[in-house]
């Protein structure tokens, strides 16, 4: 007998549907990776370097391997035959050092792994560790971009005195043309200085060896299971189905946890020659050191204009800090830079060149953003530049300059097709919520009382729902199975690898808005290897755009299915199906969706070439990136005795395309604009030049904190992406993108007066008052 | 060298010998398996590990197993009853003040204290309460508008 009938009306896409993934949060009983306990499970303690640059003379282990409770100890030499870590992007004339899982002879930067002490409880692991002898030769170092490519710098790899794993160069349009032309031309050397990500969940990996099967399941806190299995099984030289990747929840990403790491393939490693399970936790000092850093840009920028403010040529040189090693996107990061150049104007005349530089760091890597906030920064800045030069208003020459609403799709110089876009809207939107006019009114006045108030805008566009698979190292693809089980209960299993972004609840609601079934009846499953087809993961706002659409195509092919049984069992061959239900359309009989489910499972009779059972898989190659757009507006002022900041308001009027959940789409641009502030304000990951890192601490490193956040009145519009057909563009990386130009521009405007062009990030109330006093 | 403690978590009694350097939240953790609290930075800077013991919120990462001996402790499993979730939990559901939910543990046990000692409190006091938390995701927003909920429901 069929289960109860489950059909629902109401609409969900769109609504403020609380997240189906919640409960298990907000009770502690959700399961992240340390949470994992295995009979016999043993500790990794990973030994690192305490240099940026040093050839090791020797290591001895016999201390270590003597504690009690001591299993193994495992060095460079002991591993030489994993890995390399792989580095997935390719770049004509890429110079890729080969990045062994554990160092053999030289150390490249601080925190590089050495040796590995496995032991039976975490703590002695960790005493053992400080019994491991290394005798070190220190080396100089360089950690300064620029400085390493000045002659005579110190070589991070020997083999490459110049520091340069490549030179790129793009060009469209007639770049010097339109210098020699121009009738303005402004120059500026802006910096997107060293992030640490710094998810709150530190990486982390289990590693069990089933011996009997020869199957290593690798339990990993990672945005891409897939590829991490295809790519860990290269390295330890398993058969790809001989690897088990089980991502856990995981507790945040932001792209630092788009990557495979050498603890991974290590752990591996490890769990194979002990024959026990064994858990490696980053800690937060590893964190900083050893997990990708974001940004690390010097940009020299210049704009040729006309003296109305029409943009006519953008030139850039991009200097890229890389750190020691290419982690898996670290060379094509700064490309998506040049993508974004022209942003949201119409200039088509572009030109870019990027030089990649190894220091002795850690490598720099996808980063919220990715290449798109560097990029929105450079051209933000220089539009507020040009236009303070030629004393025009910061939105006014914005909206002179902005692609027209009736130019879509839109060829940029950088070979991009922007999909669909109204950039006038959030920026009219966000300049009558700031009340504008009246604003600038204001701000007359509280300068002719010598007040420091600026107000600063930004108007952003991004590259997301990444990608199409030409234009990716891995695949741009999604993948979705949607099973309606027997009972009418509605089963999806999605490519991509949700931590924090919520889509359990929004596929939830798409499924069950276009099967007719209620939000509970949908289960979401991903981030299990052995459970979901192959997919590619969650990053550059891609979840919902590509996977979603894979979800959404998997369905229509259930519907025409669900379609044939409920004409068969209803004996007619005209039938509708809508609200979870199908209907004969002439004599208004009907069968639910349970009914038909069952129908299909159980057999006893087939529509005509039609398989048993309610199972479709869905592989969607999207045909374009999706492009979404807004405006930010800061409102702030500067005290002048101390140079500290304060936000007065701050604007985010966000285009993501169509929203499925604006509770959702407001907590991811709140947290991006939080992360923007972080660039804009305070954060820095400072190497010294010994290549120590300095700021190697949550108590060096300033991280916001709930006192220091402005509220954020976040408001839309919404153009539809007519790449896909549920109409959404991605909303993951827009606050970030589109908050450091705006802060730092409010603060530049606020300085004006006092003569103030730029101030490059972070704008430290130590920095703000030597400007203020110089 | 061990030393036997005697506590109460979650209104359960439990009696353990542990290493006297084991910290409260490994004991919470890996001894007896209450996995919410999280473990962020182990240097008491980003608060994932708040627990509260005899009714003061504290970052279990920065006091030993055996300084709970003879206390009562309370960790997020122990907050909702009889499977209704506690008003700040709700809350925080309700305002969707969860993203990857790693602080959130934390963050509940924390915002809880908050409107223990101001039932009443302004958006400025409850970031002032919440500034030890580091949230990376929510941007606090709705963080603070959980907090807020919860209190409202509170005094209703």
């Amino acid at each position: 007998m069929a289960s109860p009938t489950i059909t629902k009306t109401e609409k969900l896409v769109g609504k403020r549907i609380k997240r189906l993934e919640d409960p298990r949060l907000i009770t502690g009983t959700a399961t992240y990776v340390d949470d994992i306990q295995m009979p016999g499970m043993h500790h990794a303690c990973i030994v690192r370097s305490p240099h940026g640059a040093a050839r090791i003379k020797s290591i001895d282990v016999k201390g270590a391997l003597d504690t009690p409770g001591v299993m193994a100890v495992f060095t460079g030499k002991d591993t030489e035959s994993v890995g390399p870590v792989p580095c997935g992007a390719s770049l004509p004339g890429l110079r890729v050092p080969h990045h062994h899982v554990l160092a053999i002879d030289r150390v490249y930067f601080i925190g590089h792994p050495v040796a590995v002490v496995v032991a039976s409880d975490r703590y002695i692991a960790r005493d053992a560790a400080d019994r491991v002898e290394v005798v070190w030769e220190a080396l100089p170092a360089v950690t300064d971009v620029e400085k390493a490519l000045e002659a005579g710098a110190p070589a991070v790899h020997p083999e490459w005195p110049d520091n340069t794993a490549f030179n790129y160069h793009q060009e469209g349009g007639d770049v010097e043309g339109a210098f020699a032309e121009a009738e303005v031309v402004v120059k500026q050397r802006i910096i997107s200085q060293r992030l640490v990500p710094n998810a709150m969940e530190t990486r982390g990996v289990v590693a069990d060896w089933r011996s009997g099967d020869k199957t290593l399941n690798l339990y990993s806190s990672t945005q891409i299971p897939h590829l991490m299995r295809t790519l860990v099984a290269q390295m330890l030289g398993l058969p790809e189905n001989h690897l088990h990747v089980v991502t856990p929840e995981v507790g945040g990403g932001f792209g630092s946890k788009l990557n495979v790491y050498a603890e991974e393939a290590l752990m591996g490693f490890v769990a194979m020659k002990i024959g026990k399970p064994i858990k490696w936790i980053e800690s937060r000092r590893e964190n900083f050191m050893c997990t990708i850093h974001g940004r690390g840009h010097v940009d020299y920028y210049e704009v040729a204009a006309k003296r109305d403010g029409t943009i006519t040529a953008i030139r850039l040189k991009l200097i890229q800090d890389l750190g020691a090693y290419h982690q898996l996107l670290t060379p094509a990061i700064p490309t998506l830079s040049v993508l974004m150049m022209p942003g949201l104007y119409k200039c088509q005349n572009i030109k870019a060149d990027i030089v990649g530089v190894f220091t002795n760091a850690v490598p720099t890597d996808a980063y919220r953003g990715a290449g798109r906030p560097e990029a929105t920064h450079g051209i933000e800045r220089m539009v507020d530049i040009l236009a303070a030069e030629l004393k025009m208003d910061p939105a006014e020459i914005r909206f002179k300059n902005f692609v027209g609403k009736d130019q879509f799709p839109y060829a940029t110089a950088t070979g991009l097709t922007y999909d669909s876009g109204n950039y006038s809207a959030p920026l009219e939107k966000a300049l009558e919520m700031v009340k504008y006019t009246e604003l600038r009114g204001e701000q007359q006045k509280a300068r002719e009382q010598g007040k420091l108030m600026g107000i600063g805008i930004s108007t952003y566009g991004e590259i997301c729902a990444i990608g199409p698979s030409p234009a990716t190292p891995a695949g741009g693809w999604e993948s979705a199975t949607v099973k309606i089980e027997p009972s009418g209960k509605v089963t999806v299993m999605t490519g991509v690898s949700p931590h924090g972004q919520g889509e359990e609840t929004t596929f939830a609601q798409i499924a069950a808005d276009e099967l007719g079934v209620n939000l509970e009846d949908v289960s979401v499953l991903h981030g299990d290897t052995a459970i979901v087809q192959y997919g590619i993961g969650t990053f550059g706002s891609r979840g919902t755009a590509i996977g979603g659409t894979a979800m959404y195509f998997a369905i229509q092919e259930l519907k025409e299915k669900v379609k044939k049984y409920g004409a068969m069992l209803l004996n007619s061959d005209d039938v509708t199906f809508a609200d979870g239900k199908c209907t004969d359309n002439k004599t208004g009989k009907s069968k639910t969706l349970a009914e038909i489910a069952a129908a299909s499972y159980r057999a006893m009779k087939l529509p005509p070439n039609t398989q048993p059972g309610m199972v479709a898989t869905y592989f969607w190659e999207p045909p374009n990136f999706t492009f979404p757009f807004g405006a930010h507006i800061v409102v702030s002022e500067v005290d002048r005795e101390t140079g500290e900041i304060s936000i007065k308001r701050y604007i985010a009027v966000d285009d993501c395309g169509k929203i499925i959940n604006p509770m959702i789409v407001d907590g991811q641009v709140h947290g991006g604009v939080v992360q923007g502030l972080g660039q804009a304000l305070w954060e820095h990951a400072v190497y010294d030049d010994t290549g120590q890192l300095v700021t190697g601490e949550f108590m060096d490193y300033a991280v916001p904190r709930a006192t220091k956040i402005p509220w954020i009145e976040s408001a839309h519009t919404e153009t539809p992406s007519p790449v896909n057909p549920l109409g959404v563009k991605g909303v993951g990386e827009a606050g970030t993108i589109g908050c450091s130009p705006a802060m730092v521009n409010s603060i530049v405007d606020a300085l004006s007066p006092l003569g103030v062009r730029h101030i490059d990030m972070p704008l430290t109330p130590e920095k703000i008052w030597r400007l203020v006093h110089a | 060298m061990q030393k036997t403690i005697n506590l109460t978590v979650n209104g359960k009694k439990y009696s353990d010998s542990v290493e006297p350097r084991l910290l409260l939240i490994h004991y919470l953790r890996d001894v007896l398996g209450f996995t919410g609290p999280h473990i962020g930075c182990e240097t008491s800077l980003c608060g994932a590990c708040t627990v509260n013991v005899d009714g003061k919120a504290i970052k279990s990462c920065s006091m030993f197993a055996v300084q709970a001996d003879g206390r009562d402790v309370l960790t997020i499993e122990g907050l909702a009853k009889d499977g209704k979730l506690d008003p700040m939990q709700d809350a925080f559901w309700s305002e969707h003040a969860a993203q990857c939910g790693f602080c959130t543990p934390g963050m509940i046990m924390t915002a809880k204290q908050v409107i223990e000692r101001n039932p009443n409190p302004t958006d400025e006091e409850i970031r002032h309460g919440i500034e030890g938390n580091i949230c990376r995701c929510t941007g606090y927003q709705h963080i603070v508008n959980a907090v807020k909920a919860a209190a409202a429901k509170a005094g209703a």
